[in-house]
């Protein structure tokens, strides 16, 4: 790859002084796509991971135990009202100081490292809000489709997994998209805890070869490019799911 | 009074059909409508103002929990421990609160920023003109898509850190420019939500308009735009919530607000690890105690407006 890119690139600082120098110098070539799949890593755990605890939460917002109920209430309304980036503090300065930690031959590592907890704490970050878009669309399921599949045999688990939830999936689909495409943006907060995703190694890279313009457009295009095929991928999806007559 | 009781047998209980208020008659007659409790919410109606809900015992149990936490840090002086960790809290909290006041500060010349850009992108959206709509399109989507952090660090580090006119040089602090890489998303944003409320106001209010042979700028300003101010405000407000939650990530680039201002507390007091989790989460607290009111005046505002339509 570096083969092919390198010498246009090469030329183009001679010729023009715009330091690209990840794309013809091997080591900040291996720096700039490790941090790419870092990055890529660091946004698909967040998703899955904020996706399940909204799966969860709205199912556990249904509930008949009070303490569940408002547990969750609390849960949404204190993540979704404190700032982001002094949640993920707390996760792995306050939380992670006092998880267990390894030996690893020599030196002790916490279980885990800051990846884990930039996936916990923004996964719970988006995860409340997901469990609000959830809870939206399960009210938007007609209680006579909830009654009928009562009528069917249907437990309350059952009913959930197999009539509601994929109902109220499609319904919450658009506002699940802003949603994920707002995290996707947030996981650059991974950077205030050190986890070696693409914000922090442009960061290395102009602190080590003063390119900070274009390791900026650089990181403009990742960025955007990477919420243009979440948001083609949700699109897609969102056609292939949808009920004929039906929202 | 008496008649209705006369006039039931005896042995039948009517107790459950006797109105309990004070409407002045105990006869089975339909009471005209009155709401039960004027609250709303986390709020409380009085007099046409807002005002947040809390009884005397509340505010008691509020000075309570701060009396203590004074009196601790008064008897605390031994260095180590939770009891000395929140003592020390006790002693910084008015450095934390000055850091967070620069947080509200740089929200709120922000939003300010943000607002007026953002009004005139989304008027540009909606504009006739091809090129005019088409330009402001992809400036709101490029600043709309792109993470607040790497438009925040591309404001901070391409920025000058003073102008010079020539005849006087205004130096920029650090803040400012935060101000102005926090503005940028927020004018992207306010954008959408102006153009979402313009376009979400029915089309016959622009027929009518024109039947009534008002101008294209007549209408936007006398008919369209005093219908949509009710639209946009709770999301503006929404808006500046997301806003005030983001002003911490300035601290990474050395500017001294609510996070930089506790770090800087910890270190003087030692880095000691007990007083990790105190500082954390009374900075969480602070900045919940005030967004969550603001947000919930969004909702309330937002379920009034919705009734009205």
């Amino acid at each position: 790859m570096l083969d092919i890119i390198g010498p246009f690139f090469k030329n183009l600082y001679d010729t023009t002084g715009w330091n690209f120098i990840m794309f013809y110098e091997q080591y900040e070539y291996d720096r700039f796509v490790d941090a790419m799949w870092v990055s890529v890593k660091l946004i698909v755990a967040c998703l899955i991971f904020s996706l399940i605890v909204g799966f969860i939460g709205a199912w556990g917002q249904g509930a008949k135990s009070k303490i569940l109920r408002l547990s969750i209430a609390g849960y949404i309304q204190f993540f979704r009202n404190t700032p982001p980036f002094i949640q993920l503090l707390v996760f792995y300065f306050v939380i992670g100081t006092l998880t267990p930690q390894v030996d690893m031959g020599g030196y002790n590592e916490a279980i885990i490292g800051s990846f884990g907890w930039a996936v916990i704490g923004m996964g719970f970050f988006a995860g409340a809000f997901n469990t609000e878009i959830f809870r939206s669309g399960i009210e938007a399921v007609p209680t006579s489709t909830v009654e009928a599949a009562e009528a069917l045999g249907y437990s309350r688990m059952k009913s959930y997994i197999y009539i509601i939830f994929p109902l109220a999936f499609r319904v919450c689909l658009p506002a699940l998209n802003n949603n994920l495409v707002n995290l996707l943006k947030t996981t650059t907060l991974a950077y205030g805890i050190a986890v070696p995703e693409m914000m922090y190694t442009a960061n290395q890279i102009w602190s080590d070869n003063v390119n900070v313009p274009e390791m900026m457009i650089v990181l403009f295009i990742y960025y955007i490019g990477l919420v243009g095929i979440l948001v083609w991928g949700m699109h897609r999806w969102e056609q292939k799911m949808r009920v004929p007559g039906y929202g | 009074m008496l008649g209705f009781k006369t006039l039931t047998a005896p042995g039948v209980r009517s107790d459950h059909a006797r109105p309990q208020d004070n409407t002045g008659t105990d006869m089975p007659v339909l009471l005209p409508f009155r709401a039960k409790h004027n609250k709303d919410g986390f709020f409380v109606h009085h007099g046409g103002r807002l005002f947040v809900d809390m009884k005397l015992r509340h505010g008691l149990m509020i000075f309570a929990v701060f009396a203590l936490w004074g009196g601790a840090a008064e008897a605390a002086a031994k260095v180590g421990g939770l009891a000395w960790a929140m003592a020390s809290l006790w002693e910084w909290t008015p450095f934390i609160l000055k850091g967070f006041s620069l947080n509200i500060l740089i929200s709120v010349l922000a939003m300010l920023i943000g607002t007026i850009a953002g009004a005139a992108l989304g008027l540009m959206q909606v504009s006739l003109l091809a090129p005019v709509r088409g330009s402001s399109w992809i400036v709101t989507q490029f600043f709309r898509n792109s993470p607040w952090l790497v438009l925040l660090f591309c404001v901070m580090l391409l920025f000058p850190f003073e102008i010079d006119l020539g005849f006087v040089v205004i130096p920029i602090p650090d803040w400012m420019k935060a101000v102005i890489g926090f503005s940028l998303p927020i004018m992207a944003n306010i954008s959408e939500v102006v153009r979402g409320a313009v376009i979400s106001l029915p089309s016959g209010q622009w027929e009518s308009a024109e039947s009534l042979a008002f101008s294209r700028r007549q209408t936007m300003w006398m008919i369209i735009l005093p219908q949509c101010i009710k639209r946009m405000v709770p999301p503006w407000i929404n808006w500046y919530c997301i806003l005030t939650m983001a002003t911490p990530l300035c601290s990474i680039m050395g500017v001294e607000e609510s996070v930089g201002h506790t770090v800087q507390a910890m270190n003087a007091l030692g880095d000691r690890p007990e007083l990790l989790a105190p500082f954390y989460f009374f900075l969480l607290f602070i900045h919940f105690i005030f967004t969550y009111p603001i947000a919930r005046f969004s909702i309330s505002l937002e379920k009034k407006f919705a009734v009205k339509i």
